[in-house]
């Protein structure tokens, strides 16, 4: 899927991201509190190719929100930039540059009962982009557009007229798509698209996402804590801990021959529904917090492999290859890979 | 033959409205046995969670208990009176909700809420009562807990928490423990030591578990047998790797059919046509008709029953000789909108 050619639709270079959780200046003055800072994301680089997934999968912490946050540009970086297209997303520019960008960029949000409005017909919310960005001449247009909009995620162009509440939660996350399509993006982001839907709603969701990206070359970033989800939906995954990326692989070579530890933890984690009586690892641990994270490599507390090394320097993301392969297959953050000794 | 520790027995929860009667729970009958972990699965609105609550008799009024019986090891307690009901939740019934934080007072610490509850079900008192704290905290896996003992809900993280919530729930030593989406606010990892610690507690003091989810993985991984959940009735109830590998019901089929699978190609997933049906319109005959693939005649008119296929118990017509249109018995539309 990844033409090699090509230049990526989407760039991220040494990404990065503070968060200041001080207490209030006066509690600070009286207690005698320090600063206190949170590092959501720390050197994040990836890079999506045009009508390619790239999933990121980690923990609650693990920082995967504020990266989509930054990628579609609600947050802004701390450090390093986004590209679209080569044009970088936080810099200066003019208005009507960013407007450009801003329209070829959507985000769809986990809870589609919290990104409606309630007060605004099904119509409206999808016809908003249209009428923002002016990209239909006049009313007949618009509500053309929208019907096309709203048959296409599978509603019926008559269901414009209702309301949010109306809608079933599968129903208001296909209206969340169609608003996101209406502006005819080339990269959507989604942040855990369908972990509010139940199993079967999630089914359809998922389906109907992967058929949009076949018929309009959609690129898309997939944020989400289900495994088996991304590994449905993805080309490529990007797991991270404490907001950084740990490794970075093909869908198939990540779940075939995982290799750094906490992918492996994560991966022995996932329940099994085929029922084999695979022999599960007990995962220890639980993430900590990210105000005073671990020194060297922040997996080390909960690493079976963990040595002096780990626990003081930082493990860089390098080439790796899974067992057998004689190409890298992905890059990996790993004293242990590095230094062959798993 | 050992007695079942909780028997329902066609269980109904009606839910009076203005405009109707809703009935959220349709002649629900199950059995479970000591230490052993019976799974609930659905989706939202299924009726997973009615039944818990009616089990524990915290149905929220107007809504009721409109028919059946509920037995806890062979006493009726569906009809026990508010103040012996009270008595039995915490001590013979022991409850895990999903949400740690609030089944936590945020106010007291630790220990406070432990003993409390361990003093109001048992005779211990004093340094006895602390020790049995105390012992909990570290039999549910609480690292030092001599010192967490004092220490308040919010120093807890999720998963510690919902470890703090199971050591409340097994206090009192109850027979049955039910555990209502105990694992759906962690994460995966966590997720699965809780689910282990479960399994582990139910064994060690012979509880039975009902455990209800809506996670097909968790059901997998821990319980002994599966009851699958549609618009207020079970369709199908049997062991969970008979259920898991080889669903009867097409509801049941599409719902594993649904869910992605870890070594599953870039391909389809089984869609259901539809959604779960709303209360006031539950369709006559077999609830699932209008979404069913293999959907024939019986199936819009006559109410399948479960009844016995392979190992387990399936309500649906592709099982069993259905009535012909115009027979013996008239259509029973129990449940059915007007």
């Amino acid at each position: 899927m990844t033409a090699a050619s090509a230049p990526p639709l989407v760039r991220a270079e040494n990404l990065g991201r503070i968060f200041d959780v001080s207490s209030p200046w006066l509690t600070r003055m009286l207690e005698n509190l320090p600063r206190q800072f949170v590092v959501a994301v720390a050197d994040m680089s990836f890079e999506i190719a045009r009508n390619e997934t790239l999933a990121l999968v980690g923990e609650s912490g693990s920082g995967k929100s504020t990266v989509a946050k930054m990628v579609v540009g609600l947050v802004p970086p701390t450090t390093g930039e986004v590209f679209i297209d080569a044009m970088p997303m936080h810099g200066r520019r003019r208005a009507a540059e960013r407007r450009r960008l801003r329209r070829r960029i959507q985000m769809v949000f986990q809870d589609p009962y919290a990104s409606l409005n309630p007060r605004w017909r099904a119509f409206d919310i999808v016809a908003e982009p249209i009428r923002a960005f002016q990209l239909a001449a006049s009313r007949p247009e618009i509500a053309a557009r929208v019907g096309e909009l709203l048959r296409l995620v599978g509603l019926d162009s008559a269901d414009g007229g209702k309301y949010p509440h109306q809608f079933s939660g599968g129903q208001r996350q296909r209206i969340a798509i169609a608003r996101a399509l209406a502006s005819e993006p080339a990269f959507v982001v989604c942040d855990e698209p369908t972990s509010a839907l139940d199993v079967s709603v999630q089914a359809q969701i998922l389906n109907l996402m992967r058929d949009l990206q076949d018929r309009f070359g959609l690129t898309f970033l997939f944020i989400s804590h289900n495994l088996a989800v991304v590994r449905h939906m993805a080309h490529r995954i990007g797991v991270m801990y404490l907001g950084r990326l740990v490794e970075i692989a093909a869908a198939d070579a990540l779940f075939r021959a995982p290799r750094h530890p906490y992918t492996r933890m994560l991966l022995d984690a996932v329940p099994d529904l085929d029922m084999s009586g695979r022999q599960r690892k007990p995962v220890e641990g639980e993430v900590p917090n990210p105000v005073d994270p671990p020194k060297g490599c922040s997996f080390h507390p909960r690493c079976p492999f963990a040595n002096a090394r780990c626990r003081s320097e930082l493990p860089p993301l390098l080439a790796a290859r899974a067992a057998g392969a004689v190409a890298p297959t992905g890059l990996v953050a790993c004293h242990a890979v590095e230094e062959g000794r798993i | 033959m050992t007695q079942p520790v909780l028997s329902v027995r066609n269980l109904r929860v009606e839910f009076p409205t203005r405009r109707a009667r809703l009935v959220a729970i349709d002649d629900v009958s199950f059995d479970i046995l000591p230490g052993e972990v019976l799974g609930m699965v659905g989706e939202s609105g299924a009726g997973k969670s009615v039944t818990g609550t009616a089990i524990i008799g915290l149905i929220e009024p107007p809504g009721r208990i409109a028919g059946g019986e509920i037995f806890l090891s062979g006493k009726r307690i569906d009809k026990l009176p508010p103040a012996a009901m009270r008595r039995i939740r915490g001590k013979r019934i022991g409850m895990v909700f999903q949400d740690p934080l609030t089944s936590l007072d945020p106010l007291y610490r630790i220990g406070e809420q432990l003993t409390e509850t361990i003093a109001t079900h048992t005779d211990l008192r004093g340094a006895a009562l602390r020790e049995r704290a105390i012992a909990l905290l570290s039999e549910v896996g609480i690292p030092a807990p001599e010192h967490r003992f004092d220490n308040y809900p919010h120093q807890f993280s999720g998963g510690m928490r919902q470890r703090v919530v199971l050591a409340l729930a097994l206090a009192a030593d109850p027979e049955l423990v039910i555990a209502d989406e105990p694992t759906t606010a962690l994460d995966v990892s966590v997720q699965a030591q809780i689910i282990e610690l479960m399994k582990r507690l139910a064994r060690r003091h012979r509880a039975a578990i009902l455990l209800i989810t809506h996670d097909m993985g968790v059901i997998a991984e821990a319980a002994d047998r599966v009851a699958v959940m549609y618009a207020g009735r079970i369709v199908e109830i049997g062991p969970v790797r008979d259920v898991v590998s080889a669903p009867l019901h097409p509801y049941t089929r599409g719902l594993m059919g649904s869910i992605p699978k870890l070594d599953g190609a870039l391909d389809r997933l089984v869609q259901i046509p539809g959604s779960m049906p709303r209360l006031t319109a539950i369709p006559s005959g077999c609830p699932f008709h209008p979404r069913c693939p293999r959907v024939f005649a019986p199936c819009p008119i006559h109410r399948p029953e479960l009844r016995p296929q392979a190992k387990a118990q399936v309500a649906c017509w592709l099982y069993h000789p259905a009535p012909s249109a115009q027979s013996e018995k008239p259509a029973t539309l129990r449940g059915g909108s007007p």
